[in-house]
């Protein structure tokens, strides 16, 4: 049995997923929540990775940010949660 | 990014249910204290299963190091702390994350909260700054259940000095001063830098754990910004 | 080519019974999920049925319980390759439901509290094969497990019968749900191992 404390991490556990797709580190990303327009780093969103796939909720508002689902020949990536999301391109203080 | 296959060419107990896999990973990048590698076991069938661990080493060419907790009745944790042996290919992807890390040039004061097996990011922090000769002012606190789960406790002494504070949560060891309790306000306080000093946090552990830490250093006075945090599963990986 | 992990075949045991190909046998009831459990009071508690003309019908929750009701008992195939056999439910038959509806519709659209929802061809919510299921193994449907209702359609992978049911919509086009529109095959037949859209 799993407790739902075991299977809720954060957007740091998406980064492998979603390096395959990007070139770019999104753990460090600014997102902005479609649902109710709080902004965060995606590093901080709630994750809940389950077997199926990982789906990445807004940690005021619970609403879904993004979705990925891993197959053996695809990565597969909803972001219509995400109303934008910003990555810094040149290096900015930490 | 890609999945490339490094080789097992050292493992070390750590703790009571805790080992350290040393990983030689030909073309190995480098990494970034904080950043994690994606584990990849295949059957025969091709049935795969995938979880996430940190590094725990400060950056040294191609080799990497994985701390893995051994969950009772785990799919994986179990496998990569008892069945695999030097020599074995493991599978991984990274490395990954560019937010919960430390980088050398950082000057500012540094808070390490450790929660369980969230010690190994952190203790990669202090290996890469102990490895940069940086002088930047650290504080380390690490809360485990008992003694025996402490990982690599001697050398967070030495790396931490009296920066260090392990904080016991179910039972103390003989004559400690604190007796076994969670984390507090207080006690938290009294081990970490005060917002007036701006430090940047790291919190790292279950996920009850580090929303309890972050809210705690918020409630202080810590800017929200200045706190990163990472959720981890049982066995010690983020997935 | 993947590395193939030397003695590594996961939490999968033999089981000696005949399951969908790619499953393994458990005991337990592991509880996935993709968010954080709704709790419905049974106050408010509503379960929809729309027709594509937009002819509603709603059950409260006594009225679900008036309802004639079955016990079944089934076999469950999570995507995630495990199958719990034998499992005891109590539920209202969705022929029940239906009986009586005037539609033309080919699919139907299920949502759920919380937000999931899922697809499946209507006459797959026919013919004695899905539920609305409110209790489990004697008891009432504990909300991790999907209570106070969940859909039960044992016939398709286990992520088809939706936790924590609310609504159902009839529908003359399809329309892909949480997971079949990130990858997740649209139809779902273990037997046939229809897991992804790709493979």
């Amino acid at each position: 049995m799993s407790h739902d404390e075991d299977r809720v991490l954060d957007g740091n556990a998406a980064a492998g997923a979603l390096g395959s797709v990007f070139a770019v580190d999104l753990t460090a990303a600014v997102g902005a929540c479609a649902g109710c327009g709080r902004t965060g780093v995606l590093g901080g969103t709630v994750l809940f990775a389950d077997g199926m796939g990982m789906v990445l909720r807004c940690p005021g508002c619970d609403a879904v940010l993004a979705r990925v689902v891993e197959t053996l020949t695809r990565t597969w990536l909803d972001l219509r949660g995400l109303a934008y999301l910003q990555v810094a391109t040149a290096p900015t203080a930490v | 990014m890609t999945w490339r296959v490094g080789t097992v060419v050292g493992r070390r107990q750590e703790s009571a249910t805790a080992v350290t896999l040393v990983l030689q990973v030909p073309g190995w990048p480098g990494h970034l204290a904080g950043q994690h590698v994606d584990v990849r076991l295949t059957a025969e069938d091709g049935y795969t299963a995938t979880r996430s661990y940190s590094v725990a080493s400060a950056p040294d060419g191609e080799r990497v190091e994985l701390v893995v907790e051994s969950v009772v009745d785990g799919e994986v944790s179990p496998y990569l702390t008892g069945a695999v042996v030097v020599g074995d290919p493991l599978e991984l992807r990274g490395p990954v994350g560019g937010w919960f890390v430390w980088r050398p040039e950082q000057t500012e004061p540094v808070t390490l909260v450790a929660g369980g097996s969230g010690v190994v990011p952190l203790a990669a922090m202090l290996r890469a700054r102990a490895r940069a000769g940086s002088d930047a002012d650290v504080r380390l606190v690490y809360s485990v259940r008992s003694a025996d789960q402490l990982c690599f406790g001697d050398e967070l002494r030495a790396l931490a000095g009296d920066g260090f504070t392990p904080v016991y949560t179910r039972t103390a060891p003989p004559g400690w001063p604190r007796p076994a309790a969670r984390l507090d306000a207080a006690t938290l306080a009294g081990a970490t830098w005060p917002a007036d000093r701006h430090p940047s946090c790291y919190v790292c552990g279950p996920t009850g754990f580090v929303e309890a830490v972050a809210d705690l250093l918020i409630e202080a006075g810590h800017d929200p910004a200045r706190v990163r945090t990472e959720r981890f599963g049982p066995s010690g990986g983020n997935g | 080519m993947a590395v193939i992990s030397r003695g590594f075949s996961g939490r999968r045991r033999g089981g000696g019974e005949a399951l969908p190909p790619g499953q393994y046998l458990t005991t337990d009831f592991p509880v996935l999920s993709a968010g954080p459990t709704p709790r419905v009071d049974l106050d408010r508690w509503e379960l929809t049925l729309t027709s594509e003309s937009g002819q509603r019908r709603d059950w409260s929750w006594g009225q679900l319980q008036a309802l004639p009701a079955q016990d079944v008992t089934v076999d469950l195939h999570c995507v995630t390759r495990w199958s719990k056999l034998g499992t005891a439910w109590r539920g209202v038959c969705l022929d029940t439901l239906l009986d009586g509806v005037d539609t033309d519709a080919a699919y139907a659209l299920v949502d759920c509290y919380g937000g999931y929802t899922t697809n499946l061809p209507l006459a797959d919510l026919r013919g004695g094969r899905a539920w609305v299921a409110y209790g489990y193994d004697g008891a009432p449907l504990a909300p991790e497990h999907g209570g106070p209702a969940r859909l039960l359609v044992p016939h398709l992978y286990l992520w088809k019968s939706a936790k924590w049911v609310h609504g159902i919509t009839l529908r003359t086009s399809d329309s892909p749900g949480f997971w079949e529109s990130v990858g997740y095959h649209n139809y779902g037949d273990p037997w046939r191992e229809q897991r992804y859209w790709d493979a």
